[in-house]
């Protein structure tokens, strides 16, 4: 028989706020546990919730990008479950009345295009981290996390294959950091998916799905995909049935185990949360929000092609992250010529990036400083070596380049004097070699252009010194 | 109210919050559900045909606070509130879901 596999995601993407959703505790990651919390957030009883209006921005912003309708009147619900992760026992998210709704994602796989719908996206807070470490088999708790705003992005099922997955991981997690509404970074658990997965045979109703937590790289996400569709597969073919339930992605070991039954809407007693005022968004609000929505990467990759010459290859790469694409323009910004910046930042700069394994949400580099650089090396002012190293010193320790490439002797030597000074001396210390090239051995001329840069030291442009010598060795000739 | 309010009910809660009652105390438990339901049932008597639904008592609406972060309580003073903890972390029975 054959199957056929049907997802949807929920994806949460952790707000870059400068506090938590509904007190004033950092929403920074890491810190020593249990530092960035207060009562609110610890669920004391008495505390208030107030709520940080960047949240609902980042919301409108991300919800427009994802051509979500946004709704005018919203407002959170209590979602009341029992676990130590969650210190009121209950999660402030919404239910009733999302923010954003029906919006999609465009993919391409193998040159397919595809929609991805949206089914909505709603708000909620963050709940603490378990660690499961403690000796004696309890648990620890860290509240750092608890109260972080997140975005629930929901997708219809309307996924097909593991790469479809991938490709709308990539673009949404693209989406979002051009967006700056969230740092992304999977291994910080800034965007977690939940895969809901179930199999069918090809043309039959929907079956049974499964729900997999707990995936935390777009690696694993692939890996548990595989897992599960062929574990349900199995099952099926041999006669039994699938039950609805929670399951955990282990990676190391390679498979899913079950965690619970999947608890139904109606056991988590929603009801409108009281402490919490409706949010109303009008007019305005809406067409601010839209005035800073940024550039979305595809119409970005368009416009270098089309502004700049460079390849659909170039600007994919270019606008694989924000940061990079960012630095990018602040070169060009400063003047830097749009094809050899193109061509260093994708060169040199990543391959450092490689070699000192720094992701690019981590890159910092100053892109005036590189526009710089670009502007010396274009003008001959230094030689290729010379970049290569300057870049290496502004990459490293953000050297300002002007004062870096004198103090270090890069600039080139343009000094016709000193140049055709060099010549002379070599020539007159290099006789034989001189005749064997008038000779006709004008293979020496390689050994004599050496000696000739060698007096004038790693600075010599190269091109003049050329010139000059051939100029010198021609003449001689032709006055012999 | 349709729930009937019966063992199974209460097994069922028990699942859903992690705790474990006594005999003594689902019988309790019983009677104070019923009394609870039954007080709740009253407010189907009232008509509400013509009041628009509202999820909050008061109209106001975007009662909001800036995006500042502000200093965090002392980690010694919150882990006061904790049943258990070691000086770091707050510590619970083991909660790795089996």
């Amino acid at each position: 028989m054959k199957w056929e596999i049907v997802m949807g995601l929920e994806v949460h993407a952790e707000l870059s706020t400068k506090s938590k959703i509904f007190c004033g505790c950092k929403a920074a990651f890491g810190g020593e546990p249990n530092t960035y919390v207060c009562p609110v957030c610890c669920g004391m009883p008495g505390t208030l919730p107030m709520l940080n209006r960047a949240v609902i921005e980042y919301a409108i912003r991300t919800g427009l990008m994802l051509n979500c309708e946004i709704a005018r009147t919203c407002k959170f619900d209590r979602k009341n479950y029992f676990y130590p992760d969650l210190p009121k026992a209950y999660q402030v998210s919404q239910l009733y009345a999302p923010i954003c709704s029906g919006g999609f994602v465009e993919i391409e796989v193998n040159g397919q295009k595809k929609r991805i719908r949206i089914r909505e996206i709603h708000m909620e807070e963050d709940a603490g981290k378990l660690i499961h470490d403690s000796p004696g088999g309890k648990t620890r708790i860290d509240f750092n996390r608890a109260g972080v705003g997140l975005l629930e992005i929901v997708s219809e099922p309307d996924f097909r294959s593991k790469d479809e997955v991938l490709a709308y991981l990539a673009r949404l997690s693209e989406t979002l950091l051009y967006l700056g509404v969230s740092d992304c970074k999977m291994q910080e658990g800034s965007l977690r998916a939940d895969v809901n997965i179930s199999v069918r045979p090809f043309g039959e109703a929907l079956g049974v799905r499964t729900e997999m937590k707990n995936i935390n790289s777009l690696k694993a996400i692939g890996r548990a995909i595989e897992y599960e569709s062929a574990r349900q597969i199995e099952i099926l073919e041999n006669g039994g049935q699938i039950t609805q339930e929670t399951r955990r992605w282990d990676d190391e070991e390679g498979k899913s185990c079950g965690m619970r039954k999947k608890e139904n809407a109606w056991d988590y007693r929603y009801f409108p949360e009281p402490d919490l005022l409706p949010i109303f968004i009008d007019d305005k609000w809406l067409e601010r929000a839209r005035l800073t929505l940024p550039e979305p990467a595809h119409r970005k990759r368009e416009r270098y092609i089309c502004e700049y010459g460079l390849s659909e290859h170039e600007a994919f790469v270019l606008t694989g992250h924000k940061n990079i694409s960012d630095l990018f323009e602040n070169v060009l910004e400063h003047g830097g010529e749009p094809l050899e910046s193109a061509h260093l930042i994708m060169g040199e700069i990543m391959r450092l990036m490689n070699d000192s394994g720094t992701l690019p949400e981590d890159l910092s580099v100053d892109g005036r400083k590189l526009a710089i650089l670009v502007d010396l090396v274009l003008r001959s002012k230094i030689s290729r070596g010379a970049y290569k190293e300057a870049v290496l010193a502004v990459y490293a320790n953000d050297a300002e380049p002007e004062t870096y490439v004198a103090q270090q002797g890069l600039l080139m030597m343009s000094d016709g004097h000193i140049i055709s000074e060099a010549v002379d001396m070599v020539l007159a210390d290099y006789s034989d070699a001189v005749m064997d090239y008038r000779a006709g051995k004008i293979k020496v001329f390689g050994f004599l252009m050496g000696q000739v840069m060698k007096k004038l030291g790693r600075a010599g442009n190269p091109d003049l010194a050329q010139s000059a010598l051939k100029k010198a060795l021609d003449a001689e000739v032709g006055e012999g | 109210m349709n729930v009937p309010i019966d063992d199974n009910l209460i097994t069922y809660l028990e699942d859903l919050s992690y705790l474990t009652f006594s005999d003594d105390e689902k019988n309790r438990l019983k009677a104070e559900l019923k009394d609870i339901l039954g007080c709740m049932a009253r407010l189907g008597e009232l008509n509400v045909e013509n009041v628009p639904e509202r999820s909050h008592p008061f109209d106001n609406v975007n009662a909001f606070r800036e995006d500042d972060a502000l200093p965090s309580f002392d980690r010694g003073l919150i882990l006061q509130n904790a049943p258990e903890c070691d000086g770091e972390a707050f510590i619970a029975p083991s909660a790795v879901a089996g």
